[in-house]
């Protein structure tokens, strides 16, 4: 490969693996724009698919981490999922006190469990 | 309704969109998020400018998460490109239910391109709370201006999360990578509206995790689509019961 394709490479791959298998969603959208509504079915399974799909990413992320998250072990990374999740529920259904508390179990886990 | 929102001219509507989401909830979770997408970018080897790219034409973070972590571990690029597709099916039905508000008679198709590639889950979310309040004609360009204003809250903060990861001790990197799974997971907990959103939820992360331990071959596709699939089957068959017994 020359030195200019191997630059572009990573942007030819974010266009044709990233943007228009994405886009093509948006496009669709605005052509059928209109005699659609929320409730549909096929609207309805769309959104059960397009959750699950997230879902899928999320367990794949938490479970076969890469980088220095995988330094934290297993364990300390599912617990403090599991209790930064349970934050989220007794916090009057906050985000915010859910990353941060699951946020900061991860950190004390890490510093005294890390490989 | 708490607020009232009326403006002079377009421009004034599209500042007001962007003054909205940089007060708006969704910054905190946004910045969040795309501090850990930084530093998830970093680790695997992507550069600064690839990733203000991606979050300028991608412009949904599951996405970004699908694309970044599978050209870091080398997966197949047209399983890539699929599992990135499923993923924005959800944008599908979110364009459909927009395009209606901001619609007046004097716009054309070429107005309503920019929303459209703007649609995501947190401008939808503030659209269709603050849109149905504001005069049609301003409409337009508060959704644009909402938009660009959360697009400089996500590339700002990606740009913060690469350049942190560059410098942190391995212990704070990990702490920023974990973000993206534990932010995303939350917040989908929040959106979901009815059973079937919790139950597509329990069932992709089940059967994500149980497929990949089984090095199954396209995963992602089969955690979505079957995870997606029984969710509604489900819903069908709660909402056909309940029918039936009233």
């Amino acid at each position: 490969m020359s030195a200019a394709m191997t630059e572009l490479w990573p942007f030819l791959v974010l266009i044709t693996v990233g943007f228009l298998p994405n886009e093509m969603w948006r496009a669709f959208g605005l052509v059928m724009a209109r005699g659609l509504d929320e409730k549909s079915e096929i609207v309805m399974w769309s959104r059960a698919v397009a959750t699950a799909t997230l879902a899928g990413v999320i367990a794949k992320l938490l479970l076969f981490s890469n980088g220095s998250l995988a330094t934290i072990p297993l364990e300390v990374r599912l617990g403090a999922t599991v209790i930064g999740f349970v934050a989220y529920l007794l916090v009057r259904r906050s985000v915010f006190a859910g990353v941060a508390v699951g946020e900061a179990v991860l950190l004390l886990g890490g510093y005294l469990f890390a490989r | 309704m708490s607020w009232s929102l009326t403006f002079n001219s377009p421009t004034a509507a599209f500042l007001g969109g962007i003054k909205w989401a940089w007060t708006s909830v969704f910054v905190i979770v946004m910045a969040g998020t795309y501090i850990g997408l930084g530093a998830l970018a970093h680790d695997f080897g992507l550069s600064a400018l690839w990733l203000t790219v991606s979050t300028l034409f991608v412009w949904a973070a599951p996405a970004q998460v699908i694309l970044i972590s599978g050209l870091g571990t080398g997966a197949a690029l047209l399983e890539l490109a699929l599992a990135v597709s499923l993923s924005g099916i959800r944008l599908f039905p979110m364009v459909v239910s927009l395009l209606p508000l901001v619609r007046t008679r004097q716009t054309t198709l070429a107005d309503l391109i920019l929303p459209t590639h703007f649609t995501s889950v947190s401008m939808w979310v503030e659209s269709h709370r603050v849109l149905p309040t504001l005069a049609a004609e301003h409409r337009l360009a508060f959704c644009n201006g909402l938009s660009v204003g959360y697009m400089g809250v996500a590339t700002t903060f990606g740009l913060v999360g690469f350049y942190l990861a560059a410098g942190l001790p391995p212990l704070l990197a990990a702490t920023l990578l974990f973000m993206t799974p534990l932010s995303f997971l939350i917040s989908t907990a929040r959106n979901a509206r009815i059973m079937m959103d919790r139950l597509a939820l329990v069932f992709g992360l089940a059967l994500g995790a149980l497929l990949t331990i089984m090095n199954v071959q396209f995963d992602l596709m089969w955690a979505g689509v079957g995870g997606g699939t029984i969710a509604y089957a489900i819903h069908r068959l709660r909402a056909a019961k309940a029918g039936a017994a009233s």
